[in-house]
C-alpha cells in the first residue's frame, strides 16, 4: 500500500485508532507489573524501539497479559498496539499460537500499511519472540527456546541472511538492489543463486508476492 | 477542532494575493509566446523584461545577468553542473558544506562520480560554516564555491559576505542557494561577492515552478540542456511568463517588506522558542540560537520520535515538519540535525516549526497549551528515559 491518492491521512483508519489511543499500554511502574518475561528489539538510532511485559498462565500456556511502550513512528505504536490486542483477544493466545503472527498478520489488522513502513511492524512479533524467550529461561524451559538462525550467505563479504531480510524489508526487492545496500555478491559472485533465494522468499513472507 | 496552523513555510508558502493578481492577465489573456512577433507576444515579452529589471533590482545587477528556471533545484544544477561543464579544463574541485539541500548535495555526488573532487565543509556545532575553514580549502584546482545562505531545517545563516570576499581573493566562482533566505536577507551580488544566486517562487509567496539563477556577467557557465535561444541560450525553452511575474513580484514585496516582517517573525520565534525550552522537559534547540532565519524553530524532543509527533500535531490542526527517517523516506535521519553532531537518536525526534506571514501569536500560544500534553503522552509510551 502506498498511499498516493491525496486523502488526509497517510495511514489506514485502524493505524489511527490505534496510534491515537494505544491499547495495552503499560503505564505503571514495570517492577510493579511483575512480568514473566521481557523482551526488546531496535534501537533508538535506528529510530525504533519495542518493549514487551508478558504474564504467561503455566497451566494453560496461555499469554494472560501483555503490556508494551514503543518508541517510534505512528505505524510502530500502532501495530506494537494491535499485536497486543491480537494475543490477548479471548482470553489470551497460547504461546505456540502467539509466536505464529507474522509481519503480515499484523499488516493485514491494521488493514495495511505503506510499503516503507512494514520494517516497523516487523519489530513487533520479534520483540514478543524475545519476551516469550525471556520467560522461557526464567521459567527453566530452556529447551523452548526458539533461536534465530543466522547465518553467512556471502562468504566473501560476510552478509548473513539478517542482512538480506533487512535490505529486503527496506525496500530492496531485487538482487541488484540488495547488493547496492548489503554488498553481498560483489567478491566472487557464486552467492547470486542463494540470495536471490532468499529475496524471493523474504519479499513473499513480508509483501504477499507469490513465489 | 477547526484550527488550521500553518507552519511549515520553509517548505511552501501560498501564493501572496498581490502576487496572483499581478500573474493573472498571463494565463489566458496575454498569453502569447515572448519569442513571437506579433503584439500579443511582444507584450508578454516587455512583461519579462520588467520582471527581469525588477529582480535585478534587488541582486544589483544588469538584467541580463538574471536567468529564468524552473525553481531552485535547477538553478542549484545549472550553476553547479554548468561551471563544472564550463571549466573542467582549468580544475575539478568544488567546495560545499555538508548542510546543503539535495539540490546542491546530490549534484555534487553526480560530479563526483565524473572524476570531479568536492570538499564538504563540516559545520561547527551550531548549525554555523567557519568561513576560514572554506578559505583554507581552497586550492589551485578549486572551481566553484556553493554555500547555502541559510539552512533550510535549522535555518542558520551562513557569513557569505565573508566567503565571498575569500573566494574572490582566489578568484574562485561563489555560487549561493539563497531559497530560504530571499524574503529576508539583502541579496547584493556585489556586496556578498556572489557570481552565482538561486532563489525561487515557492519560498517567498509567488508561485512554485519558477525559480532564478543570477550570473555575473563574464562567469563561464555552460547550458545543460540544448534547446532555443531563451535566457541567452542558458536556459532554453519558452519561458513560464506568469510565473516569472509572479517571481518578480514575489520578490519585491518580500524585500520591500522584510525588514518589520523579519523584526515581527523574530518576536514570535523567541516566544515559540522560549516557550517550548522552559516548559518542555528534555528539549533541545537545533542550530545557532541568534544567527538563524527569523522564521525558524528547530527542536529535537529527547525520547520520543519525530513523525508522531508531527501526526499529533496534525490532529490538533498544525502543520510542521519533522526531521526523522520515517517522515523523510529515507531510513536515515535529517543530515542537517547530524551534521550538528549530535546522535540519532536526538535526530529522530526534531521538529522544525516554520513560521509565516499568517502567524500570530495567538497560533503560537495555540502551540504551546497543546505541544506539552503531546510531548508527555508519547513520552508515555516510549521506552526510552534520555
Amino acid at each position: 500500500m502506498d498511499n498516493q491518492d491525496g486523502t488526509d491521512w497517510v495511514y489506514s483508519e485502524e493505524v489511527k485508532k490505534h496510534f491515537f489511543e494505544p491499547q495495552n499500554l503499560l503505564m505503571e511502574d514495570p517492577e510493579t507489573f511483575n512480568a514473566d518475561g521481557v523482551g526488546y528489539v531496535g534501537s533508538p538510532a535506528c529510530g525504533d524501539m519495542m518493549k514487551i511485559w508478558i504474564k504467561v498462565d503455566k497451566n494453560s500456556d496461555k499469554i494472560v497479559d501483555l503490556k508494551w511502550k514503543t518508541f517510534g513512528c505512528a505505524s510502530a505504536i500502532a501495530s506494537t498496539s494491535v499485536l497486543s490486542v491480537m494475543v490477548l483477544e479471548n482470553g489470551g493466545m497460547k504461546i505456540e499460537d502467539a509466536l505464529k503472527i507474522t509481519p503480515q498478520d499484523i499488516t493485514a489488522r491494521l488493514a495495511g500499511l505503506p510499503d516503507r513502513k512494514i520494517h516497523c511492524s516487523v519489530l513487533g512479533d520479534k520483540a514478543l519472540q524475545a519476551a516469550v524467550n525471556d520467560y522461557f529461561s526464567k521459567s527453566g524451559q530452556r529447551d523452548r527456546i526458539t533461536k534465530e538462525e543466522v547465518s553467512v550467505v556471502c562468504d566473501c563479504l560476510g552478509v548473513t541472511n539478517r542482512e538480506i531480510e533487512e535490505a529486503v524489508l527496506e525496500g530492496a526487492h531485487d538482487y541488484n538492489a540488495v547488493q547496492g545496500k548489503t554488498k553481498c555478491g560483489t567478491g566472487c559472485g557464486s552467492c547470486k543463486g542463494r540470495i536471490e533465494d532468499l529475496i524471493k522468499r523474504y519479499k513473499s513472507q513480508y509483501f504477499d508476492e507469490k513465489i | 477542532m477547526n484550527k488550521n496552523i500553518y507552519l511549515d513555510h520553509a517548505a511552501t508558502t501560498p501564493v501572496d494575493d498581490r502576487v496572483f493578481e499581478k500573474m493573472k492577465p498571463y494565463f489566458s489573456e496575454i498569453f502569447g509566446n515572448p519569442s513571437s512577433m506579433y503584439m500579443t507576444g511582444q507584450k508578454a515579452r516587455k512583461a519579462l523584461y520588467e520582471a527581469r529589471i525588477e529582480i535585478a533590482k534587488v541582486f544589483g545587477c544588469s538584467p541580463e545577468e538574471v536567468i529564468f528556471t524552473s525553481g531552485g533545484t535547477e538553478s542549484d544544477n545549472l550553476a553547479i553542473l554548468g561551471v563544472a561543464s564550463a571549466l573542467k579544463h582549468k580544475g575539478k574541485h568544488i567546495i560545499t558544506s555538508n548542510i546543503e539541500h539535495p539540490a546542491v548535495l546530490e549534484t555534487c555526488k553526480m560530479l563526483e562520480k565524473d572524476g570531479f573532487e568536492v570538499t564538504y565543509i563540516k559545520v561547527e556545532a551550531n548549525g554555523i560554516i567557519d568561513a576560514q575553514k572554506v578559505k583554507d580549502a581552497i586550492r589551485p584546482d578549486t572551481i566553484l564555491v556553493s554555500i547555502m545562505y541559510a539552512n533550510n531545517e535549522i535555518g542558520t545563516v551562513q557569513p557569505i559576505a565573508k566567503i565571498g570576499r575569500a573566494c574572490k581573493k582566489s578568484c574562485v566562482y561563489f555560487h549561493t542557494d539563497a531559497c530560504q533566505a530571499a524574503g529576508t536577507f539583502d541579496l547584493n551580488a556585489d556586496r556578498l561577492h556572489l557570481d552565482l544566486i538561486t532563489i525561487n517562487g515557492s519560498k517567498i509567496y509567488g508561485p512554485k515552478g519558477v525559480g532564478a539563477l543570477y550570473v555575473r556577467n563574464g562567469t563561464s557557465v555552460r547550458a545543460i540542456m540544448g534547446g532555443g535561444q531563451q535566457e541567452k541560450r542558458l536556459r532554453p525553452g519558452t519561458e513560464n511568463v506568469a510565473g516569472i511575474i509572479g517571481l518578480a513580484e514575489a520578490l519585491r514585496v518580500a524585500q520591500a517588506e522584510r525588514e518589520s516582517e523579519n523584526l515581527r517573525l523574530a518576536k514570535l520565534r523567541d516566544l515559540l522558542i522560549n516557550g517550548i525550552l522552559e516548559t518542555i522537559p528534555k528539549t533541545r534547540l537545533n542550530g545557532d540560537r541568534e544567527n538563524r532565519l527569523p522564521n525558524n524553530v528547530n527542536i529535537s524532543f529527547l525520547g520520543i520520535e519525530g513523525e508522531s509527533i508531527l501526526l499529533r500535531l496534525d490532529m490538533m490542526g498544525i502543520a510542521v515538519s519533522s526531521g526523522s527517517a520515517c517522515s523523510s523516506g529515507s531510513l536515515d535521519p535529517s543530515h542537517v540535525i547530524l551534521a550538528l553532531g549530535v546522535p540519532f537518536e536526538v535526530a529522530h525526534g526534531s521538529i522544525r516549526f516554520s513560521l509565516g506571514h499568517a502567524t500570530t501569536e495567538e497560533d503560537i500560544n495555540y502551540v504551546l497549551e497543546f505541544l506539552p500534553k503531546i510531548v508527555s503522552d508519547l513520552r508515555a509510551i516510549s521506552p526510552i528515559n534520555m
